[in-house]
């Protein structure tokens, strides 16, 4: 009879569980048979009824269909909240293509850029990142560097001037000397900063521009080490496939001289418009510190050997970013600022 | 520095390579080649040709019909050319044949990439079998032909034999380099100088030019016409004179001619000819004089006097002044020492007796006096470089030897030469070990010996030294020696190694670190960076209404500037961010924001005699999009990224003429003022056309760097709960929100850990000269659970302070 009734109850619950389109009928259904008033609640409530031997079989008949109406409803109850959840997805999709909401960023200026572009190559080959005076003494812009008096280089037609003895520097070479004077060797530095020359403004002049300066003094510094750094320099700058050829040279203040030349980055050496045809790009300046140098630094030549190289950054940065027009980078356009 | 490749054949006759490995090859050992023109890239099928008869066009007036023999044949050709008239018979022309190209129109136009093809046609109707030539045709002018015609066909000499290479004959057949010449190498401003690198570049014999012992049968000696005097011994260290009589001007022959032309100099007669070759072979300029307009026999090489004046013999008159060296006779000046002689005593067709001079200026005053005179010539451009005065003797030898063999003259016995100490061979140890050590390579003695010897520098053994020829002024000590190893080792060879690892670890200073911060920051709060020129021009100061007497009038000014706009150094960076800023405007940008980091430059006193003060100011300036409050946002967000952790203070009171004067203020941290911001002024936005509200601030990084760290504290998250407050108040109109501020934090104690400004109002609701101002406090404990007895006890020591500005709270 009790048998009966428990299966009686089983079946409609079981039913009622299965037909339970939403969390609210499911919950009734809970209501309906385990609530205090529920069916099988009832069924425990009459267990008075029962006889004492009975009892025990009829409790373990009960918390049994107990235990199997709860795991349906649980059961049941994951499958629609899991659908309840796709519904509301599904009713939840935007537009990914709509426009993206302005970035307020600003942007970096393309010289600043290719400066820290060189620095973080420098500063991982151990260099130090040093600056000197733009207002400089002529003796550290040329005596020291061995451009005497009557060099052409110190031609009032390059050479801004201030008076007899100060001028705006031409070159970053002076900051060699300044850390050369300093007395601490081994060196290993580079020296960002603006540098003068008296040309008339246009597309790859500028009377303001910057260089990078390099200087390694050590014990044991070779020809053979400059190349290796600046041809690791130019993989990093321009990519890993760039080849680099030296060029004899002269500057007053090296000996032997160099200058630098990379592969065409645009057509790998090809020749293309970029490098008017060459396949090559004249990109530094560079040779082994003139022991005269050295010794007017207080430096011991025959103990001492040292490289130095010096690169235009303007130049760099024009190539790499392929700006045409070396004015755009002193008129601060945001419309060209945007594109770094 | 241009050179033909057949003048340098001559001496260097076994030399053999292509355009472009010439090019190459040279670059590589330090001549460097920036191009090369070959002369004859677009000529074919040109040949000499005789015309036979010239005949009328029976349907053109400006056309003629010529029969012209070429050798092999006769061929009909139609020309318009104004120098063939009907009847003309014999001229030796130059004729493109059937097939044939030519590098140009006759207009003398750029010539086309690839040149013009020729090919028989007919012309109005009457066939016509090739074309007869002018020099602009062939791709040359009038300035390298000068007996070509202005307009019409060039007529080769009566000897050209029809059918034979017009083009040789020419001698365009032949190759134009143009070399890039470092400072160092005077030698190689001559053609001797650029074959000796090609010999030892192409390991060829180099074939020193004919030079004989010139005059040895002539009677009478130069000494016996010219003595020579020099005052000034330091302007010129050696004058070397030698008399020419009976002097034939004529032509030049046709090989001297062809040199000369290929490097861009006029034929004029023989003995200009001469002085001009030997100045291009030897890299040394000469002159001749009219022997016969020299006074008193007698040459003196001294300075000019002050105000001086002197006709040039291009017929101009020169201002000189006591630095000028001049040539001068007996009684007068006749040339200006190394630059130019004058028209005194200048050669004419009808001279008969001639003083050659080759002398030794000094380089930098030829180079200041050509500027001072206002006249540079080929022969001052090569001197300013300093010569070596050995070369002078050679050159004047040379030039006896070519007056001789062109037969244009009687040289007379030996030079009249004057000069100072002769420079001596320099002598460099000789380091092969050293050398390797220097370059990184593992190069034989032998190997090194042989490039020196391809260069003619002789090795002494007995002292194991390298004896340098004195051409190579350059050449000097070790370095010098190691160059010229590396360069004919090739610099391609030489290995690529990086320097042993250094103990030093790379990094930027700390300024740079606080720098890097300001971009990021700037960055990130939608500023762009800007680069604006570290001059500027003294008008700016007005431009920015600075009172005469402002501090940062007293500017750096350059002395040689390219202009006013570019005179002095710049002492503020307002006017680049506002120039900067009206560019964008002026191209209708719209909410432009700008940052630029660099450098202005404080004189300690003027006129200049030390290194002034040069200061890295961070200028942040801004139109359109944001006010004063954004500003200031990004400001004090930058000094609390670079550590700067209290809050600024701000003083109203800055003074700043160019900013507006209720909307300014000094920054203040620590009691410094770290900069300034505020609201450009209204007059000065209008001087730089920028509509609308422009606002800038300005950092003195030095004063940053100063208080910033980037040491990091952790202080502990707080456990304990916080009490706030909100305190709405009635303030007088002129008390700043700044002073309540610090009325909150010096009398809220220690738990008051932060306050909010949430409301500030003017108007109806309030009593005419206050306005109402509303803070939330936070106040927290780190130790324990605040009661509301200490919150209240705070509460009431703010209130009182804030009575004592005369603020009520509202009710």
């Amino acid at each position: 009879m009790i048998k009966e009734k428990l299966e009686e109850i089983r079946e409609k619950a079981l039913s009622q569980i299965s037909e339970s389109v939403d969390l609210n009928r499911l919950n009734d259904v809970r209501v309906e048979v385990l609530g205090k008033k529920g069916s099988l609640t009832a069924v425990l409530k009459g267990m008075k009824d029962v006889a004492a031997e009975d009892r025990p079989k009829v409790g373990q008949m009960v918390n049994e269909l107990r235990a199997e109406i709860e795991k349906a409803m649980e059961e049941a109850k994951t499958k629609l909240e899991s659908a309840a959840r796709e519904v509301q997805l599904a009713s939840e999709t935007i537009d990914v293509t709509l426009p993206a909401r302005g970035s307020a960023i600003g942007h970096r200026h393309p010289n600043q850029i290719a400066l820290e572009e060189m620095e973080r190559i420098f500063i991982g080959l151990g260099y130090e990142v040093v600056e000197g005076p733009e207002v400089e003494k002529d003796y550290y812009n040329f005596e020291a560097l061995n451009i005497p008096a009557d060099h052409p280089a110190k031609d009032e037609q390059d050479t801004f001037y201030i008076n007899g003895e100060m001028l705006l520097r031409t070159q970053t070479s002076g900051t060699q000397v300044h850390e050369m004077e300093k007395g601490r060797i081994p060196i290993r530095m580079i020296s960002p900063g603006r540098v003068y020359r008296a040309d008339e403004v246009d597309a790859t002049h500028s009377p303001v521009f910057h260089q990078v300066e390099g200087l390694v003094i050590d014990e044991n510094v070779s020809f053979a080490d400059l190349k290796g750094t600046l041809a690791e320099f130019a993989k990093e700058l321009f990519g890993e496939d760039t080849k680099v050829k030296f060029r004899p040279h002269h500057f007053p203040f090296t000996e032997p001289s160099a200058e630098m030349d990379v592969s065409c980055f645009k057509c790998g050496g090809k020749g293309c418009r970029f490098c008017k045809g060459e396949g090559w790009i004249e990109i530094l300046g560079c040779g082994m510190v003139h022991p005269h140098v050295l010794e007017m630094s207080h430096i011991d030549p025959l103990k001492y050997k040292g490289f130095a190289f010096g690169v235009g950054l303007e130049r760099i940065a024009l190539l790499k970013y392929e700006i045409d027009d070396m004015r755009l980078m002193y008129e601060n356009d945001i419309r060209f600022l945007k594109q770094f | 520095m241009n050179t033909s490749l057949n003048w340098i054949k001559r001496y260097v006759p076994d030399l053999e390579c292509t355009d472009q490995e010439y090019t190459d090859r040279m670059t590589l050992t330090g001549t460097k080649v920036e191009g090369f023109e070959k002369l004859d890239k677009n000529l074919s099928k040109i040949v000499v040709g005789e015309i036979l008869s010239v005949e009328k066009h029976p349907d053109a007036e400006k056309l003629v019909v010529c029969q012209v023999n070429v050798g092999s044949e006769t061929v009909q050709i139609v020309t318009g050319a104004p120098n063939v008239h009907v009847g003309d018979k014999g001229q030796k022309v130059i004729v493109v044949l059937d097939g044939g190209k030519v590098a140009g129109g006759h207009d003398g136009g750029a010539l086309p990439e690839d040149g013009i093809e020729i090919k028989a046609g007919k012309l109005r109707g009457v066939d016509s079998y090739g074309m007869m030539c002018s020099v602009e045709e062939l791709g040359s002018s009038r300035e390298v032909f000068p007996d070509a015609p202005e307009s019409g066909l060039y007529f080769l000499s009566d000897d050209a034999v029809p059918g034979s290479d017009a083009i040789e004959l020419m001698g365009l057949h032949d190759t134009i380099f143009e070399y890039e010449i470092t400072s160092n190498r005077v030698d190689c401003y001559a053609v001797m100088g650029i074959a000796r690198e090609a010999a030892a570049t192409f390991n060829k014999k180099f074939v020193y030019p004919c030079v004989r012992e010139t005059g040895a049968d002539a009677s009478e000696s130069s000494s016996d016409y010219i003595s020579v005097e020099v005052e000034d011994t330091d302007l010129c260290r050696r004058y070397t004179g030698r008399v020419v009589k009976n002097v034939k001007i004529g032509e030049s022959p046709e090989w001297m001619k062809k040199c000369l032309r290929a490097a861009g100099i006029r034929s004029i007669n023989n003995i200009v000819d001469i002085t001009n070759f030997v100045m291009m072979e030897y890299g040394q300029p000469m002159h001749a004089y009219d022997l016969s307009t020299i006074a008193g026999g007698k040459i003196v090489v001294r300075r000019a006097k002050d105000g001086e004046k002197f006709t040039t013999l291009d017929g101009q008159e020169r201002n000189l002044d006591h630095d000028v060296l001049m040539i001068c006779d007996g009684e007068k000046e006749i040339g200006i020492a190394g630059i130019m002689g004058g028209e005194n005593s200048m050669i004419t067709e009808n001279v008969t007796d001639i003083l050659f001079e080759a002398a030794t200026f000094n380089g930098p005053n030829i180079r200041k006096s050509s500027k001072r005179v206002g006249l540079r010539t080929d022969a001052s451009g090569i001197f300013e470089k300093g010569l070596d005065p050995h070369n002078a003797l050679d050159a004047m030898n040379r030039a006896c030897t070519l007056v001789e063999d062109l037969n244009c003259g009687t040289v007379l016995k030996g030079v009249v030469d004057v000069h100072t100490e002769l420079p001596e061979k320099v002598r460099i140890k000789f380091e092969p070990e050293r050398i390797n050590q220097y370059l990184g390579t593992d190069i034989s003695k032998e190997d090194m010996l042989e490039y020196f010897n391809r260069l003619e520098v002789e090795y002494d053994e007995s002292t194991g030294d390298l004896v340098c020829p004195t051409f190579r002024q350059d050449l000097l000590g070790f370095a010098d020696s190691s160059e010229e190893v590396a360069r004919f080792f090739g610099y391609e060879n030489i290995p690529t190694t990086l320097p042993a690892s250094s103990a030093n670890s790379g990094k930027k200073t700390f300024k740079m670190r606080v720098e890097d911060v300001a971009r990021n920051v700037a960055e990130f709060a939608g500023y762009s960076g800007a680069m604006a020129y570290s001059f500027e021009s003294p008008k700016v100061f007005d431009k920015l209404l600075l009172p005469a007497d402002a501090p940062e009038r007293q500017a750096i000014a350059i002395s040689n500037p390219l202009g006013e706009d570019f005179s002095i150094m710049r002492t503020l960076t307002l006017n680049g961010m506002l120039t900067s800023l009206a560019t964008n405007y002026n191209r209708r940008n719209k909410d432009v924001k700008l940052y630029e980091i660099g450098n202005i430059y404080l004189p300690k006193d003027l006129p200049l005699n030390d290194y002034p003060d040069e200061r890295t100011q961070l200028t942040l300036g801004s139109y359109g999009e944001g006010d004063f409050y954004t500003l200031k946002g990004v400001v004090e967000e930058f000094l609390g990224k670079v550590g700067m952790k209290q809050t600024p203070s701000y003083d109203p009171k800055s003074g700043k003429t160019f900013l507006h004067p209720g909307r300014q203020a000094n920054i203040i941290y620590d009691g410094q003022v770290i900069g300034f911001m505020g609201e450009v002024h209204p007059a000065v936005a209008d001087n730089y056309s920028i509509g609308g509200r422009v606002y800038v601030a300005v950092l003195d990084l030095p004063e940053v760097v100063k208080r910033a760290t980037f040491d990091r504290k952790f202080t502990g998250i707080a456990k304990f709960p916080a009490v706030t407050r909100d305190i709405s108040m009635v303030v007088p109109k002129e008390v700043l929100v700044g002073q309540i501020d610090d009325v909150l934090r010096q009398r809220g104690g220690k738990i008051l850990e932060s306050m909010k400004l949430f409301d500030i109002y003017e108007g109806d609701q309030i009593k005419a000269g206050f306005k109402s101002v509303a803070y939330t406090l936070t106040f927290r404990n780190l130790e324990k659970t605040l009661s509301d007895d200490e919150v209240n006890s705070a509460m009431k020591k703010i209130l009182n302070g804030l009575n004592g500005l005369g603020i009520e709270l509202r009710s």
